[in-house]
């Protein structure tokens, strides 16, 4: 056990440290270059530094290269080649404006390396019920897990924290399952993810100083697939997603096509005169988790960002009770 | 409000699980013989049918049931 305890430590402390300290002069070097965006809940005229990414997916790739080192697992090679070209497609995507089907069509093909290095188990794992051996239609779910966990994240970042506060919920949940499931190695190794996370939010949460841009968001959203993937644990990682899921199901049922946020017109949310968030009539504007939030009246972004929080917790519950439910068969 | 979306959580884990029990009881025993060479492709082909069949018949109940739980707040 001591053999998985020191790597696990020793991960985590770097994957933390590192966007702990890298963060704030990636924010200096960002606001140097003028690499900044307006905060569009803030009275004032903020701008806020952007992209983040660059010191998340600096955070994931050290600390799983130095896992590396102690476990030659090819699932970790898996993590670190396709979190990185998730993030790279989030980069082009944060320096130009790319089309609404660019994010999905790359981030599929970024799945492909799990593919390749043969990171992953064909049977697909139900509570209650038992597995069931899907050859064929598994490499499709890597192909389409990758996209979809990298979007509802990038999706759901649309308020100062949330998207860094709600990884940290997630992908400790996604931990303690994969430890509830006795896979001890891939929980380790999807450790790093929570504690990067955490170290973002520090620097993300209200008032944001910096962003994660669509560089960090498809960062943490592919990991996190990835994790699912290689841990076996695709059910539980969508469940403790659900409230990110949830956002991009009423986006898509909305306006019933694959579409950036920007080439949206109507907007779902406006502001009050004390600047709280206020849900819209606009009937043109999508539907999403923060309009239905705030319908039954204003709130501040700091407590839509807790009510979300609140949301991503119960679902965490419902994900722990899934895992536990994995080792009951009827 | 908030309620409603703790309630349409709690539907969507169900409806996972209850879907996750079908997709068990009728693809995990599937399977064909006499294919030859062939003998995966063709009965996984057969079940990434079901599966997207399934996961049609879960969108719309989730539709449904999203209607039916935001009924009040989907005015906008």
């Amino acid at each position: 056990m001591i053999e998985l305890i020191i790597p696990a430590i020793i991960s985590c402390i770097i994957a933390f440290f590192v966007v702990y300290f890298s963060t704030p002069p990636l924010i200096k070097i960002l606001v140097k270059k003028n690499y900044t965006v307006k905060d569009m809940n803030k009275k004032e005229n903020v701008m806020v530094a952007r992209p983040g990414g660059i010191s998340i997916i600096l955070g994931i790739v050290i600390s799983e290269i130095v896992l590396y080192g102690f476990f030659q697992l090819n699932e970790i090679l898996a993590v670190i080649i396709t979190t990185t070209a998730a993030f790279l497609i989030g980069y082009v995507d944060d320096r130009k404006v790319m089309g609404g089907w660019f994010k999905p069509v790359a981030l599929a093909i970024a799945a492909l390396p799990i593919i390749f290095l043969g990171a992953y188990d064909t049977d697909l794992a139900f509570p209650l019920f038992g597995d069931v051996q899907i050859p064929l239609l598994y490499l499709g779910l890597i192909i389409f897990m990758i996209p979809i966990t990298g979007n509802t994240i990038n999706s759901i970042d649309v308020l100062n924290g949330v998207a860094s506060g709600f990884m940290v919920i997630a992908s400790f949940t996604l931990s303690i399952c994969l430890f509830i499931l006795q896979n001890y190695e891939i929980a380790i190794v999807s450790l790093p993810l929570g504690f990067v996370s955490l170290a973002f939010y520090k620097y993300h949460k209200i008032p944001s100083k910096i962003f994660p841009g669509d560089s960090g968001a498809l960062t943490f959203g592919a990991m996190y697939g990835v994790i699912a993937i290689i841990g076996g644990v695709e059910i539980i990682a969508a469940i403790a997603l659900l409230p990110a899921v949830i956002n991009s199901f009423l986006f898509l049922s909305s306006v019933k096509r694959v579409v950036e946020h920007r080439q949206i017109k109507g907007k779902p949310v406006e502001h009050t005169d004390d600047f709280k968030l206020k849900a819209t009539n606009d009937k043109t504007a999508p539907v999403t988790l923060v309009r239905l939030i705030l319908a039954s009246g204003p709130l501040t972004e700091k407590q839509v960002g807790f009510a979300i929080f609140k949301l991503a917790i119960f679902s965490g519950i419902l994900a722990i009770i899934t895992a536990f439910m994995m080792g009951v068969s009827l | 409000m908030k309620s409603g979306l703790y309630g349409f959580l709690f539907a969507m884990w169900s409806l996972i699980i209850i879907g996750g029990g079908i997709m068990v009881v009728l693809l995990g025993p599937f399977t064909i013989q006499q294919f030859g060479d062939f003998h995966w492709i063709i009965p996984s082909g057969i079940k990434v049918t079901i599966a997207l069949v399934l996961v049609v018949i879960w969108i719309l109940i989730l539709s449904k049931l999203k209607n039916y739980i935001f009924k009040k707040e989907l005015t906008f």
